[in-house]
């Protein structure tokens, strides 16, 4: 029985399952959502997700949410093939790829997200982008930033010199944040633009970016 | 000398996340106090071990680690055969595990941190609490109590039949705001409230607290 995504393309946490799928090149089915219809805080999709969020899995007789816990059933489900994104043969390396992946969702996503948000959905809602809520977050991502171009130039990824799961957790929203006018802070720090060069030149990358432009 | 050392402090929550686990594991450890008050966490000898200068940081030997969910993550597998048993061996009762871990650090904590900070530590520093902000966050916290209430309803645990990670995990910031007025938000929720006074109860949260009364 082929693994089911709900969700919408566009989406960044739905992106985030869908690259990592992607990345382990294992087929699945996309059950779109009719998210700007608020189809996610029905009851049908709220025994999915009972926090009314996309995206959820279905993969048999199993549901998961939370975009973080799909990629770490998948990047599990099918360690033995492909790319090994958890480094699953070796505890000090899977240490380090957790230790990132706890960076990209503690420090890096708090910064980033909030920038994302206002500078891409608040137009979508005919709203104006707050610039105070864009520049505080800017100040963050900055200081976030400096660290990850230290640590890059240290190892070529960031858990180190192989990439994992902790690297393609920064896709979704650092391919938005590309798009803005602040891309200069990747890309004024050379082993972060290196870094980010890298991995979104990945097939898995570039399939998550056809299908959000195919929307 | 401890191979297992943990670095941090006593108020922080994070700290406490990683002291918990490593009694739950019976492990012989020793707590490196880091002294926050006067910036010993941004110097240069703390930030070898924590870059992003954030307490806890810690080490097994030569692996260093921060983050403190990479850290109870690596704990509990490293000494899975120790102690209290906090992840399954099972896929997919591990996969369900791991969501509610990520519900944890998702949808729970940037809610209940800053509770804490405004109802727990402010008043430790003597600093004024922003009573809009209280408000914001207990309505915030409400709608994942509510959450909570219906898989407590079907789940003796968060993550299925047995404490695991996905419950430890919130015991640090459960403990502050149960002496705040937030403490109402888990007693008027009863399947929340019988959670709460079961993982609260633990010998191994218990040795925590004395660990705070000591110092």
């Amino acid at each position: 029985m082929t693994i089911k995504i709900y969700g919408v393309p566009i989406s960044t946490c739905t992106a985030r399952a869908t690259a990592c799928l992607y990345e382990k090149e294992v087929d699945f089915e996309l059950v779109p959502i009719n998210f700007f219809g608020g189809e996610h805080k029905q009851p049908a999709f709220l025994s999915k997700n009972p926090f009314g969020q996309i995206p959820a899995l279905e993969d048999g007789d199993l549901t998961l949410f939370e975009s973080r816990a799909i990629t770490a059933y998948v990047a599990e489900k099918f360690k033995e093939t492909g790319t090994d994104l958890i480094r699953h043969n070796n505890l000090k390396e899977a240490a380090l790829v957790e230790v990132w992946i706890q960076v990209e969702s503690q420090s890096f996503d708090p910064a980033i997200t909030p920038i994302v948000l206002e500078y891409v959905l608040a137009p979508m809602k005919g709203k104006t982008a707050d610039k105070a809520v864009i520049d505080a977050n800017l100040v963050k991502l900055e200081k976030v930033l400096d660290v990850y171009e230290s640590r890059l130039s240290s190892t070529k990824y960031l858990a180190g010199d192989f990439y994992s799961l902790a690297d393609l957790h920064h896709y979704p929203y650092t391919h938005y944040f590309m798009t803005t006018p602040w891309a200069s802070l990747v890309n004024d720090r050379p082993h972060v633009k290196a870094w980010w060069e890298d991995i979104s030149s990945r097939p898995a990358y570039k399939k998550m970016t056809e299908a959000i432009a195919s929307c | 000398m401890a191979a297992i050392k943990a670095h941090g402090s006593l108020i922080s929550t994070a700290t406490n996340r990683v002291l918990v686990i490593l009694y739950e594991k019976e492990l012989e450890f020793e707590f490196v106090s880091v002294d926050m008050s006067t910036g010993e966490h941004k110097k240069d000898h703390f930030l070898s071990l924590n870059p992003f200068g954030q307490v806890p940081a810690f080490e097994d030997g030569d692996l260093k680690l921060f983050e403190s969910r990479a850290i109870t993550k690596y704990v509990a597998y490293e000494y899975a055969s120790k102690g209290t048993q906090l992840i399954h061996q099972d896929s997919k009762k591990m996969a369900i595990t791991l969501v509610w871990m990520e519900v944890e650090a998702q949808q729970y904590d940037p809610v209940a941190s800053k509770l804490v900070w405004e109802l727990g530590i402010k008043p430790m520093l003597g600093m004024v609490t922003d009573k809009a902000i209280v408000e914001e966050n207990e309505a915030k916290l409400a709608k994942v109590l509510d959450v909570y209430e219906n898989r407590l309803a079907h789940s003796k645990y968060l993550g299925g039949d047995c404490f695991t990670l996905a419950d430890l995990h919130h015991l640090p910031t459960l403990q502050y705001l149960l002496g705040t007025q937030s403490q109402k938000l888990f007693d008027s929720r009863p399947h929340v409230s019988a959670w709460v006074a079961d993982i609260t109860a633990r010998p191994a949260w218990l040795k925590v607290q004395a660990l705070r009364k000591k110092h």
